[in-house]
């Protein structure tokens, strides 16, 4: 059991959590991830983690309820625990001194991007971030991010904050301004990423993106996180989840993550109805 | 002969086993083979000669002593029959029901010469499932503990019986699973009405009771490295990891929405309990017309799981004749029963989909056996303009499996062959690194139970040795 010390919400979807896995923390590294269950019936999914401490041997995860199993898990609490959490999955980022560098985050992929804008800062690379959210209220760790950039620019799609663009724009914009980025990493919606691509490879800047396809082992078992890059087949849990931003097969990616769509929103009516009932037990 | 002399008056036909009907069974995850009775396997066991040279015994992989537990069950002395055959096998009541005895014990079976040869399978799964159904399963008397410690990683057929063997020697012996119930392809492979998993969970349970502590979650090479296990102070490694990761064939449309990995589709009904979506959160997608391709034991389970999820048309497609089949014969018989439908020297060439990405036809291309290739079987070759397609909405993909990188890739010095299978002498499962031992299928490829086994047991006896020596 994997004990959760700190919960906090950040926006009325977004939550965090603050898990205890001593084993997992001594040994992950910005851009690897982790797959959980919560309980007997639940599902494998995976989170990217979005910090970690090592002395205190505690993990941060950051998620977005989307689905059953994420709305199941915003409702758990300090002091409760999560039945299963393997890691750290997956290769970690390439962290090296490449110069000027674009963390490029889009919503609730602003947390994997944090630990690997950190990560650069420290490696010696001057980091200009471009975050974004729908809205205001969807943003979440601005302050967190400015801390381990040099320069942060802030987008929202409907303007309510920051600059009304996409982060996409916004990078496209500095990169005619004149910064030449040696480096680039994009994570959030596939939309997003697909657009980072396209960005990154008009002005051939070296570029990764952090594919986030459905998993179940996480551990190169079962194949369900292939995705296709340069025209090959990969499997996104073992040879990713980054990737080169040119080569990767957005729409496949896309198609993929829709396998269950009707079944995960049978799903998670079933649940929001069971806690009606709760609530008119009451 | 003295031996057919011996007894007159047996059976030509061995006691038939009862089965669920096949209109039931294609509708529910239920045991299909229910078992002997007492009775029956009473009759069963005095079919056997009791032959002085056994030649049964030399076609079982553990060499349990064969004819000694059948005189047992015929004399109805169940609870020493089944001790008899755990001096051997540690999971008896797995290998009743999952070995390939027609291709081991029962081939050699001089009855089989005339008529049926003694069910010995069937014998093995009567006194396992006696002892279990008893409830207290005997634990033996442990030595006092050498103080050694043993990491194994992977709680499959060969980690367990070696975990248990090295207990019963006084280690301390670790088992590290990366999956969160231990069992390997026990637990995640074989369909439950093959192989409950309540067996399995005993299995396991009788092997913690020796002392052997299982740590699931926890994925050697990413959690913790073999090199930082042997740091953080174990004496040896052995390595049981299977053959986990699944070939594609590199057709076009492999990637469409419906096509699945057999051990995709095995894991999220079988570990995951996908065939009680919504009540376990895990989907899986059923379809009306499913195909299958392949035609082992992997391909079976993967046809027989469509059938009881739904599946109205379930194919397999298989590029030899049925005589190749790798599958039990057992087994091609029950998925023909239960209403899988046979396409014969037939290959898949590719997978069509519709414009959202979803599997609508496989084009197949129909083939003929050529001549004998490397492994004695006759090579099947297209016949050039055969093509056809079937309508079908999921495809899964059961074509083989081969080792996991993960181990390998993570050990610096750990030899392994160009399929990335880990160098082991067949012996001792020693390998290039010492302290580090191997066996199972990440050793020999995709095997059998019996196999990995086997090379636990055998493993086990070379790392006691080492660490008496150390
Ligand atoms: C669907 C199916 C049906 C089969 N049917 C039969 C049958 O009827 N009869 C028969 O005899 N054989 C059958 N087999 C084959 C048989 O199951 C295998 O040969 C046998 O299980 C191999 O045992 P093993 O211990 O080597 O590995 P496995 O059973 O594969 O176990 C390996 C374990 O190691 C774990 N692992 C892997 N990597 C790591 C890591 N890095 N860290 C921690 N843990 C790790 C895995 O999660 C797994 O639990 C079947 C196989 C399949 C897939
Ligand atoms: S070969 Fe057959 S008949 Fe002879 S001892 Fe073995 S099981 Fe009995
Ligand atoms: S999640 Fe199963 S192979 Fe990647």
């Amino acid at each position: 059991m994997f004990k959760i010390l700190r919960k906090e919400v950040l926006t009325p979807q977004t939550k965090l959590f603050v898990v205890e896995a001593p084993l997992i923390a001594t040994k992950v590294e910005p851009g690897q991830f982790v797959v959980l269950r919560i309980d007997e019936k639940g599902e494998r999914i995976p989170l990217t983690v979005a910090d970690f401490d090592r002395e205190k041997g505690t993990l941060t995860l950051i998620f977005q309820e989307v689905g059953k199993t994420t709305y199941h898990l915003g409702t758990l609490n300090e002091g409760d625990a999560i039945l299963d959490l393997v890691g750290p999955l997956g290769r970690p980022s390439e962290i090296e001194n490449f110069g000027k560098v674009a963390c490029v985050g889009g919503g609730i992929g602003i947390a994997p991007v944090y630990p690997i804008a950190r990560a650069l800062k420290a490696a010696g690379n001057e980091v200009i971030s471009i975050i974004g959210a729908r809205s205001k209220d969807l943003l979440i760790l601005e302050k967190e991010m400015a801390e381990v950039s040099h320069e942060i620019y802030v987008t929202t799609d409907d303007g309510s904050y920051g600059k009304k663009a996409f982060v996409t724009q916004e990078l496209e914009r500095l990169i005619k301004e004149g910064y030449r980025f040696a480096f680039a990493i994009g994570i959030g919606p596939v939309p997003m990423m697909k657009a980072f691509a396209l960005v990154t490879t008009r002005y051939a800047i070296p570029a990764k993106v952090s594919l986030n396809p459905i998993m179940v082992d996480g551990t190169g078992m079962c194949g369900v996180c292939r995705v296709s890059v340069s025209g090959v087949t990969r499997f996104a849990c073992v040879d990713g989840p980054e990737f080169d931003a040119s080569e990767v097969d957005f729409d496949l990616l896309t198609a993929r993550q829709r396998i269950y769509c009707e079944e995960e929103r049978q799903s998670l009516e079933r649940y929001q109805q069971s806690k009606c009932g709760g609530c008119e037990r009451e | 002969m003295n031996e057919e002399r011996a007894k007159p008056k047996v059976s030509p036909k061995r006691e038939p086993m009862t089965r669920q009907d096949p209109h039931v069974r294609r509708h529910n995850f239920e045991e299909v083979a229910l078992g002997y009775t007492e009775e029956q396997a009473v009759r069963e066991a005095q079919r056997c000669l009791s032959c002085k040279k056994k030649p049964c015994v030399s076609g079982c992989p553990v060499e349990i002593e064969i004819p000694e537990f059948v005189k047992f069950i015929a004399e109805r002395r169940f609870q020493e029959a089944i001790d008899k055959i755990h001096e051997k096998n540690s999971l008896p009541a797995i290998c009743g029901r999952v070995c390939p005895q027609e291709d081991q014990c029962e081939k050699m079976c001089i009855l089989g010469k005339k008529w049926e040869p003694l069910a010995i399978g069937r014998l093995e799964r009567f006194v396992a499932d006696y002892e279990m159904r008893k409830g207290e399963i005997n634990i033996p008397k442990l030595p006092t503990p050498t103080g050694k410690k043993v990491a194994v990683v992977g709680s499959g057929p060969a980690g367990l019986t070696l975990a248990g063997d090295l207990a019963k020697m006084g280690h301390h012996v670790v088992i590290f699973e990366a999956l969160h119930a231990p069992g390997g392809v026990l637990v995640y492979g074989i369909p439950e009405f093959r192989l409950p998993k309540e067996i399995v969970r005993k299995e396991v349970e009788y092997i913690k009771k020796l002392g052997v502590e299982v740590v699931t979650n926890f994925v050697v090479g990413k959690t913790r490295t073999i090199e930082e296990l042997l740091r953080d102070g174990f004496d040896a490694v052995f390595v049981g990891a299977g053959a986990g990761l699944p070939y594609f064939m590199n057709i076009p449309g492999e990637n469409l929405n419906g096509v699945y990995s057999a051990n995709e589709f095995l894991t999220r009904s079988n570990l995951m309990k996908a065939y009680l979506f919504p009540e376990y959160d895990t989907p899986i997608k059923v379809g009306r017309r499913v195909a299958v391709v392949g035609g082992g034991n992997v391909a079976m389970d993967s046809a027989r799981t469509a059938m009881r999820l739904g599946g109205e048309e379930v194919y397999c497609v298989y590029r030899r004749s049925r005589a190749e089949m790798p599958a039990r014969e057992e087994e091609i018989e029950n998925a023909l029963e239960e209403g899988m439908i046979l396409k014969e020297l037939t290959n898949p060439v590719r997978i069509i989909g519709d414009e959202n990405g979803w599997v609508r036809e496989i084009e197949c291309i129909k083939m003929k056996l050529g001549e004998p290739d490397s492994s004695g079987r006759r090579r099947p070759v297209p016949i050039e303009g055969s093509e056809f397609r079937l309508g079908v909405d999921v495809v899964v993909i059961a074509i083989g499996q081969g080792p996991n990188p993960l181990i390998p890739s993570t050990t610096p010095g750990l030899k392994t062959t160009k399929w990335g299978n880990i160098i082991a002498e067949e012996q001792t499962g020693a390998t290039s690194l010492e302290g580090v031992f191997a066996g199972g299928d990440i050793v020999t490829g995709a095997a059998t139970v019996i196999l990995a086994m086997g090379a636990g047991r055998r493993a086990a006896r070379a790392i006691d040795e080492y660490l008496r020596k150390k």
